[in-house]
């Protein structure tokens, strides 16, 4: 799947720096949080343009390796680098959860345009090209219906959705989203992978998004990064998913079972059994 | 034949008491009560979306104690105010932790240590003759007995709280959203977040001294209130808490001097009047808001439900 992923997408623009387009490396990373390790020896990297799903459950730290890309874990062991000058607008972040009060005064459209000048001084004054710019970022994302509204007010999926233009409109090299579908229903999780997908093709932007299911990032994620146990194995959704990788990042017996288009992982030999527990 | 001035103004007598335009304690006190009004009201909006209200309270209460401390120590209130509020600001950011549960802890134990403080100077205050009435001063204020040079003092402080503001605009706000958010995009969020509280601390003192420590939170959080709910951006609701802020303390001026002629003698406490007319219009406000439907799902042209994207299959 990965291949004709590659075949389809277009190659850099001219003028890019082409010696490396790696926008995230992660060398021997641990983390310890609270005297707890929560990420032991993470290798990682991301091309620009490639699109990765961060999958585990929940407590596996994907949250944390996430925030650990932006700086605000700093690793017990290891090294992150992101040539792309480390925090700020060439890094693009959904955070899992951000609760906004409802009365806030602050439109949908306020909150994106923060995205494109929210880390500048002074209350600066907007121009028609930058209102074109947001507009056109809540229209890609389909968040014009609600442009106008608070953002408080919004439900969970619409704001997942100003979120993301929020953090597409600075233009990133890398987008780190935190379980953006976990608010969406599945038709709308559908629309959104592939709008990110086409993004990551289109902008040539590498994308790391984390999820507990990989079931709805098949059809686009070129590669995966499978955190368990602490640890973390990456490559090729195929290299990855299989009974004998898994098995060895659990260090346990899991089954990789494919149906009907879905991967289920479970525990223990019994396959036919998916309520086993790990 | 009259001036057409001075038609209006005979038309204004039942309103404007005699000498309301000619007393310079008046011109004095509708001129720093303009000032702490915006002020008060450019940071409340800040205030309320940051949800730091008991932040704001607290340094209110702190003033008290900085308040009684200048009348103790002999120089004026202002300063005692200032200096206490300010460092009490400075002390919540450093043991403040960045979640709102983790601030509300930093501003409780400051503001427990200043009561301390407070009730050992108002005490002191209260029992050495030749400050009588300080006490009172410094919990409702003293808009109409301001020292001359005071304008000045609350002018230039003023316009030091709003340049900070002003400066700290953008990052501000989308630090207010997120910690995560605004540290994503390299933004110093203690830095931003205790720049903020500076600006608070200057806001609380200006209007302590206007309208007293313990009213100041109404001045600080009441128009900010009353600005949220009437509009849904964050500059329309600065300069709609401005006005809100303004009319009250000119028009609760007004209502207090003139209350001396219609009460003869006696007169309504212009903190009172002022606060009264804050709260009369959050009740409207509310009111007003439920007449003015949210255009939630009011379509803009061209706006699409689906995604603009080719299909894949
Ligand atoms: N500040 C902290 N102190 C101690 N332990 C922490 C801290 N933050 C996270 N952890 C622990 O680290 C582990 C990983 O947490 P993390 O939030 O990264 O998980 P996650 O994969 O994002 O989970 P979820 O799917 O529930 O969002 C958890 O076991 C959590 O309890
Ligand atoms: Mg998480």
């Amino acid at each position: 799947m990965g291949s004709d992923a590659d075949a389809s997408r277009p190659s850099p623009p001219i003028g890019a720096p082409s010696a490396t387009n790696t926008v995230l490396e992660l060398d021997d990373v641990s983390v310890s949080l609270g005297g707890r390790t929560v990420l032991e020896d993470v290798s990682f990297s991301l091309e620009a343009g490639e699109f990765c799903g961060l999958i585990g459950s929940n407590g596996a730290g994907k949250t944390t390796l996430l925030r650990l890309v932006l700086g605000l874990v700093t690793p017990a062991r290891g090294t992150v680098r992101t040539p792309l000058g480390g925090r700020g607008p060439k890094i693009g972040y959904v955070p899992q959860k951000i609760s906004l009060e409802p009365d806030m005064p602050l439109r949908a459209r306020d909150l994106v345009a923060l995205g494109l000048d929210g880390h500048r001084l002074g209350p600066g004054r907007r121009g028609p090209a930058q209102r074109a710019a947001v507009d056109e970022m809540l229209e890609a994302v389909g968040a014009a219906r609600f442009a106008e509204a608070r953002v408080g007010n919004l439900s969970g999926g619409e704001q997942q959705r100003v979120m993301i233009a929020h953090a597409l409109i600075s233009r990133p090299r890398l987008l780190l989203l935190d379980e953006p579908l976990a608010n969406l229903d599945i038709r709308a999780g559908q629309e959104v992978v592939r709008l990110l997908a086409h993004i990551a093709a289109e902008q040539h932007i590498g994308i790391l998004l984390s999820a507990h299911d990989m079931n709805p990032l098949l059809p686009v994620m070129d590669r995966i990064l499978y955190l368990a146990a602490g640890r973390a194995v990456s490559g090729s959704t195929d290299e990855v998913v299989s009974t004998e990788t898994l098995s060895r990042l659990y260090g346990q017996r899991v089954e990789v079972i494919r149906t009907h288009g879905r991967v289920i992982v479970v525990a223990g030999t019994d396959a036919a059994d998916p309520t086993h527990d790990f | 034949m009259p001036s057409p001035s001075a038609a209006v103004t005979a038309s204004l007598a039942p309103v404007f008491e005699p000498g309301f335009f000619s007393s310079g304690p008046v011109h004095v006190a509708l001129a720093v009560g303009g000032i702490v009004a915006i002020v008060s009201a450019a940071v409340g909006v800040f205030t309320v979306i940051r949800g730091q209200s008991f932040a704001g309270h607290s340094l209110a209460d702190i003033g008290t104690a900085g308040g009684s401390a200048a009348v103790w120590a002999g120089v004026s209130t202002i300063f005692g105010l200032v200096a206490f509020n300010v460092v009490a600001a400075g002390v919540m950011e450093l043991i403040g932790i960045r979640r709102p549960r983790g601030r509300d802890l930093a501003t409780g134990i400051v503001l427990g240590a200043s009561l301390g403080l407070a009730a050992l100077f108002l005490y002191e205050d209260t029992i050495s003759s030749s400050t009588t009435g300080a006490t009172v001063t410094v919990l409702f204020g003293s808009i109409f007995t301001l020292a001359p040079g005071t304008t000045t003092i609350v002018a230039v402080l003023g316009a030091v709280s709003i340049a900070l503001l002003a400066l700290l605009y953008r990052p501000l706000l989308l630090s207010s959203l997120s910690y995560d958010l605004a540290a994503a995009r390299g933004i110093p969020v203690r830095l931003v977040g205790g720049g903020f509280l500076l600006a608070l601390a200057l806001a609380v003192s200006l209007s302590a001294v206007t309208i007293g420590a313990i009213l100041s939170t109404a001045l600080l959080i009441g128009p900010a209130a009353v600005a949220e709910r009437l509009t849904r951006r964050p500059a329309r609701a600065i300069a709609v808490a401005a006005a809100v802020g303004i009319g009250s303390v000119w028009i609760g001026t007004l209502i207090a001097y003139d209350s001396t002629v219609w009460l003869g003698g006696e007169s309504l406490p212009v903190s009172f009047c002022i606060v009264g007319l804050v709260f009369v219009a959050y009740l409207a406000s509310g009111l007003i808001a439920r007449a003015l439907p949210e255009r939630r799902l009011e379509r803009r042209p061209g706006a699409r439900d689906a995604l603009a994207l080719p299909e894949v299959d």
